[in-house]
């Protein structure tokens, strides 16, 4: 028994205070959000040349297309003459570059073109799918971080000992486990195989029966959750750990508070910032990423769109999906880049 | 030992406290908590069971895929229709598909496809992203600029999502596949091999070198890769399991390898439809995926640990 609040770091109980009450010698305040404006100057410049580069990315889709455009909308038995005249009318004659910004303009006006199956527009389809994939992206975060958070609380305090071993041993199984691997066995368990108490598949919208709508999405979400809950588990444990040794920890349990006020107050608010970062990048990655699952699961999101997609050969909505993913993506995680270096004077510092 | 190294190191990168914080302070997936000293002695040697027991697996797994074909197995692609879903029998040890195929040879031809695509498409990523990390981190200034900043665009991709994209345009074989999955992996191999690179740059042997007139080419051939090519081939290591995921979960969605090869992830994906009434059609490639990056990720921990570069570096 020597880790966690019970280890003594032989140090003057008083540095601890200053250390509490803030970063020494701050910077005038004009100058503090001088630099700070340029850090968000910087690192909206770098999401507007990231930006470019994704929606480019998006666009050549169409283009690498094997096969010629025009020959196919003119038909089977079109002259050259007639085909050419085609690629005029569509404009694809223009270069590529020209082309891309033409499409961008449509694309900030809403407009991504129509489903080459069905005729619906893609910005439709979008909205439709959209909440639906960002429902299915939250409940999973948090159900996580429900698991990680007080499991990682624990093992920090009590390290090497049951929970926080066993915790170690199943999250390490967890995160080696694929998406379609524990969907499968979580449908076997609940959904057919030994019981039949959830749906596997049939996703229920939230406003037409809230209780059907949490009953489809917890197999879904639990496949989802239970690689992230292991990743943040350890990442806030040995975050947790260190900030265990800080002073401003010594002073508080020498002033007689009780270990779950200490972990639970001064403890975990200074070692969750790259747990928030981590979850702020899951949310964006699950968004789009959980294509997988939206297929296992028949869930109507953005993911099971892309796939749907890419078997119809409905390239404008694979486009428009791939559009949306990567995009909410890059604005996600810069957004989270932001939040830090608002949270954390370290980083506006360091520029 | 790797124990030993490890609390021999930590005092002199922290700077303080003693042994009973340096317990606390390893933040590592495995590790030994050295205070406990009644259970270290037989921790260290289950830790060692399980590292064999893993690497035996896979040496097992490999060596089945590399001896398929002399091995008495039934033809992968031959239907045997008295074996048609079958159960666990002296002539199929492992049963049969959904069309009577043997599963104990689709599971050993099905190593072979995973194998190849994950090890080809690591060492593709990591000889291209190891090779501009070191140029990056060696070189510096506008190079080393170019460089990251394609990096950080690359790694703003989520990855199976460009995946999907490019076997949507190229079509699902298995160059696209591998092709792909090297792509994605290059910028991860560039940072890590910058990063270490940066370190070994500081060293005396590389300064001797220099002293010694020898030309940039030769100070990164023979003085920096050497010591780049164990951490990237211990992250390639681990990097072989992931991408035997992705491959499965493309084959899931129908875009993996193309039949009649027979991969991990095109036998769970097949087995599904089936998966309520024969379960083990799915689950038995599943579960040997499943213990196989296991594996991986154990082995590649542990090795990966004792050349580990500052994450701060990265």
């Amino acid at each position: 028994m020597s880790a966690g609040l019970a280890a003594s770091p032989a140090a003057d109980p008083t540095a601890g205070a200053t250390v509490a009450a803030g970063a020494p010698a701050r910077a005038p305040r004009g100058r503090r959000q001088r630099r700070f404006a340029a850090v968000v100057g910087k690192r909206l410049l770098h999401l507007l040349i990231v930006l470019l580069l994704v929606t480019f990315a998006s666009f050549a889709i169409t283009d690498l297309l094997p096969g010629d455009a025009a020959a196919t909308v003119a038909g089977e038995n079109a002259t050259p003459e007639q085909i050419a005249a085609v690629r005029t009318e569509l404009g694809l004659d223009r270069p590529m570059i020209v082309r891309y910004f033409d499409w961008l303009g449509g694309v900030l006006t809403g407009d991504l073109g129509n489903s080459f199956r069905t005729g619906q527009p893609v910005t439709e389809a979008l909205a439709q799918r959209i909440p639906v994939s960002f429902e299915i992206a939250v409940v999973a975060q948090i159900l996580a971080l429900l698991v990680a958070i007080p499991l990682a609380v624990y093992s920090a305090y009590r390290p090497g000992k049951l929970i926080d071993r066993s915790s170690m041993a199943i999250g390490f199984g967890a995160a080696a486990m694929p998406h379609f691997i524990l969907g499968m066995v979580l449908i076997l368990l609940f959904a057919g195989g030994l019981s039949s108490i959830l749906p596997a598949t049939g996703f229920v919208g939230f406003f037409d029966d809230p209780l059907g709508n949490l009953k489809s999405i917890i197999l879904p979400c639990l496949t989802l959750m239970l690689g992230e809950a292991a990743v943040y588990r350890q990442l806030l444990r040995s975050d947790m750990i260190s900030t265990l040794q800080e002073d401003f920890i010594l002073m508080a349990r020498s002033k007689g508070l009780s270990p779950r006020r200490i972990l639970f107050r001064h403890a975990l608010r200074p070692s969750s910032f790259s747990l928030i970062t981590l979850a702020g990048v899951n949310m964006g990655r699950l968004l789009g990423g959980a294509i997988v699952v939206e297929v296992m699961f028949a869930i109507p999101g953005l993911g099971q769109m892309v796939a749907q997609a890419v078997y119809d050969r409905d390239y404008l909505m694979l486009q428009g999906g791939i559009l949306v993913i990567a995009v909410s993506y890059v604005v996600i995680n810069a957004l989270i880049d932001l939040l830090y270096a608002a949270l954390d004077p370290r980083v506006r510092r360091r520029g | 030992m790797a124990e030993a190294r490890e609390t021999l190191e930590e005092p002199i990168l922290t700077g303080n406290g003693g042994p009973t914080d340096l317990a606390a302070m390893e933040p590592d997936l495995l590790d030994v908590e050295p205070d406990q000293t009644v259970a270290s002695g037989r921790r260290r040697r289950s830790f060692q069971f399980g590292w064999w027991l893993a690497c035996g697996w896979l040496i097992l797994v490999v060596g089945a895929a590399l001896l398929a074909p002399i091995l008495p197995l039934w033809e992968p692609g031959t239907p045997d229709y008295t074996n048609v879903a079958g159960g666990l029998s002296a002539s199929h040890p492992l049963g049969g598909d959904a069309i009577g195929r043997d599963n104990l040879s689709r599971l050993i031809y099905g190593a072979r496809a995973s194998l190849l695509v994950g090890l080809s498409a690591v060492v593709l990523g990591a000889v291209i992203g190891g090779l501009l990390g070191i140029i990056a981190g060696y070189v510096g200034g506008k190079v080393e600029r170019v460089l990251l900043t394609l990096t950080d665009a690359t790694l703003a991709f989520p990855g199976l999502v460009l995946l999907i994209a490019a076997v949507a345009v190229f079509g699902a074989s298995m160059t696209v596949i591998i092709v792909g999955l090297a792509v994605l992996s290059i910028p991860t191999f560039i940072r890590l091999a910058r990063a270490t690179t940066l370190v070994i740059v500081q060293r005396e042997f590389v300064t001797a070198a220099r002293a010694y007139g020898a030309r940039p080419m030769r100070v990164m051939l023979r003085e920096v890769v050497p010591n780049v090519v164990l951490p990237v081939a211990a992250y390639g290591f681990i990097m072989v399991g992931v991408f035997i995921v992705a491959e499965g979960s493309l084959s899931f969605l129908g875009l993996g390898i193309p039949p009649p090869t027979p991969s991990w992830g095109s036998m769970i994906a097949a087995g599904r439809t089936e998966l309520l009434t024969h379960p083990q059609i799915s689950l038995i490639p599943a579960a040997v995926m499943f213990v196989t990056v296991l594996s991986i990720n154990y082995v590649g921990e542990r090795t990966r640990k004792r050349f580990e570069v500052k994450d701060s570096n990265l």
